[in-house]
């Protein structure tokens, strides 16, 4: 990543060329401070969630340990109540937290391009239409909403968890977009495309996307922080795969098994703490993200 | 006007997708859970022939098609007729969540109060010193707030002040041998045992209003009157808090009248956490005994509340931004 890129002067509206945009927008992360903090830490999560195998200090399945110690050289974030390594377990369990959190971001990510860019381009009574779903749906509570759903479904388990969250999590994004794509429509650019015969799939795929990518990339974030988030909420309350480890089912187990009663607060403390710090990269990240889409909020000095 | 009419429509459109919704969802699901529910009950055989009636209109083993008892079940949510609860038999389940929604208006509103004052304020001195320490260190502090799983938060207040220190209570909204009546140690008691909630719910949503006043109070900063004030040879924090702020503040307020509307349904876990008796213990507890009438009349409430603070938001908006109300007259 080149640590050099210039940040494009404040005040001139980005519009960036298709192939230029993702090195650009790579720069401008780069250079804000904010982003590049979050930008090391969730690379530190991702290789954890790769090589997590490799790097527990005991077999997470192993429960051949005294139940419930508290912290230890040997244990460092102590034992379960089924005498497991609660530090093996934290770090066998982020692949399945951060997949979740990436996959509940990608399909409401990918819902809220679909219906935001089909809204705000084809525009007419489907855009009315489109636009009234966006906006019911997002004053429709999430978390007792998912709870509903969640009850109701047959079964349970993590794959339920992503669907769910990713498709009641689009309508902000479907917003952001709509909005976006009515302004670039009048753009010369796009006006000269049409003219010149492209056809609409084309139009969106090679003018219109790339000029919004980094919106499109800030409601993934935003998307992922939050479907994290949710996902874990539901864990705690029993909806996931307990049997499967992550984040949020290490929470549903430390609160069943009253680990804060036996003085095992280390259990609890460990995973919030995970789901904290990757949130906050996201959100570290999303500030590089502001800046690129709002040259005004761009730090100065860089 | 115009933009008024909108807006009914609007909130109209919202009840009745929330209000359909509520009814297809366990008519859509595959599995059939009513017949699981039925032979459940059968089993256990605690219930009146019209306790039975209620449920099964409530779950739609009504013997009229599909249409009928889409009316049917209309008829009864505009009057408030949720059924009969089934894991507070005989009661129904509009008296438990009417015993219920007290405690979370008044744990939940005051929070969310104080959570967008501070925060509002936060957010305004942030924007004043950007790029100072002071900014850096409470957008960063709030990133991380904003981020956490709030029930996490009150997880580990609850250990270390309530367990380990006995500051505060365990659980409970009020002192085990009380009764609620007005004097002042009921209330002091309240007080007591509402403390640590509330301080989750702060902790949690303090960050969000911190940076939506930031983002607005940047944006505004960079108008020309504000380089008018300052040429005009105010005092920049004059120029801050008088003139941008209350520009700025515009969008939080629309965000604050929402976040009235959330306030019902915004506090599920914190209250699980707690063992607080408001709204979200009733929709855990519900969710816990399969309690499906209970269930989606407590869902149907959370809708309510937030479709009528959104509808109240946009009307605030119009009343205090003059441009809008001229853009919906054109």
């Amino acid at each position: 990543m080149s640590v050099g890129a210039v940040a494009p002067p404040p005040n001139t509206p980005l519009v960036v060329k298709p192939r230029g945009a993702f090195r650009e927008i790579a720069g401008v992360l780069w250079s804000n401070s904010k982003s590049r903090i979050g930008l090391i830490i969730l690379g530190i999560f991702i290789a954890v969630s790769i090589f997590g195998p490799l790097l527990t200090p005991y077999n997470p399945n192993d429960s051949n340990f005294q139940d419930m110690l508290g912290p230890s050289l040997q244990h460092w974030l102590g034992t379960t109540q089924n005498g497991q390594d609660v530090m093996s377990e934290l770090i066998a369990g982020t692949r399945i937290s951060v997949i979740v959190s990436f996959s509940v971001g990608a399909i409401a990510t990918f819902l809220a391009m679909l219906i935001g860019i089909t809204a705000g381009y084809v525009s007419g009574w489907v855009d009315e239409v489109l636009s009234f779903l966006t906006n019911v749906f997002l004053v429709l509570p999430g978390l007792p909403l998912l709870i509903v759903l969640a009850s109701y479904a047959p079964g349970r388990g993590m794959s339920l968890i992503v669907v769910i969250i990713g498709f009641t999590g689009w309508p902000w994004g479907a917003r952001v977009l709509r909005s976006q794509v009515v302004t670039l429509r009048t753009r010369d650019f796009v006006v000269a495309a049409h003219l010149a015969g492209d056809s609409i799939s084309r139009i969106i795929a090679r003018e219109v996307v790339p000029n919004m990518l980094s919106l499109v990339m800030a409601n993934f974030l935003g998307a992922s922080t939050a479907g994290l988030l949710a996902a874990v909420g539901l864990e705690f309350l029993g909806f996931g795969n307990p049997s499967q480890l992550s984040w949020g089912s290490m929470l549903y187990w430390a609160q069943n098994s009253s680990a804060l009663l036996e003085g095992q607060w280390a259990w609890i403390l460990a995973p919030g703490l995970c789901i904290a710090f990757f949130g906050m990269s996201l959100v570290l990240i999303n500030f590089g993200f502001d800046a690129v889409s709002n040259p005004r909020l761009q730090e100065e000095s860089k | 006007m115009e933009y008024f009419l909108r807006r009914v429509i609007f909130l109209i459109g919202t009840l009745w997708v929330a209000v359909t919704v509520n009814f297809f969802i366990p008519r859509a699901m595959p599995g059939n859970p009513v017949e699981t529910m039925m032979a459940r009950f059968h089993e256990r055989g605690t219930m009146s022939p019209s306790a039975m009636k209620a449920i099964t209109v409530m779950l739609g083993i009504s013997h009229g098609n599909i249409f009928q008892q889409y009316g049917e079940y209309l008829n009864h949510v505009v009057h408030f007729n949720f059924g009969v609860s089934y894991t507070y038999f005989p009661y129904s389940v509009t008296y438990m969540i009417s015993h219920a929604l007290p405690w979370t208006l008044g744990l939940v509103g005051v929070a969310t109060i104080f959570s967008f004052g501070l925060g509002t304020m936060f957010g305004i001195i942030a924007a004043m010193r950007r790029g100072k320490a002071v900014d850096g260190s409470l957008t960063i502090l709030s990133s991380f707030t904003n981020t956490f799983p709030y029930f996490w938060f009150g997880l580990m207040a609850l250990y270390f002040l309530s367990f380990v220190y006995h500051w505060f209570p365990l659980t409970g909204a009020y002192g085990a041998s009380m009764t609620p009546n007005l004097s002042w140690s009921f209330i002091g008691s309240v007080a007591y045992h509402g403390f640590l909630p509330a301080l989750t719910i702060m902790i949690s949503s303090i960050g969000g209003w911190l940076l939506g006043m930031r983002n607005n109070m940047i944006n505004a900063l960079n108008e020309d009157y504000v380089l008018l004030a300052t040429a005009k040879g105010l005092k920049p924090s004059w120029v801050a808090w008088m003139y941008v702020a209350r520009n700025a503040i515009l969008p939080n307020l629309t965000g604050f009248a929402m976040a009235l509307g959330f306030v019902v349904g915004g506090s599920l876990l914190t209250e699980i956490v707690f063992s607080y008796p408001g709204i979200g213990y009733l929709l855990y507890n519900a969710v816990v005994n399969e309690d499906f009438p209970l269930m989606q009349g407590i869902f149907l409430i959370i809708v309510v509340c937030v479709v009528l603070a959104n509808f109240v938001a946009d009307l605030a908006y119009v009343m205090f931004d003059p441009r809008v109300r001229r853009g919906g007259a054109s």
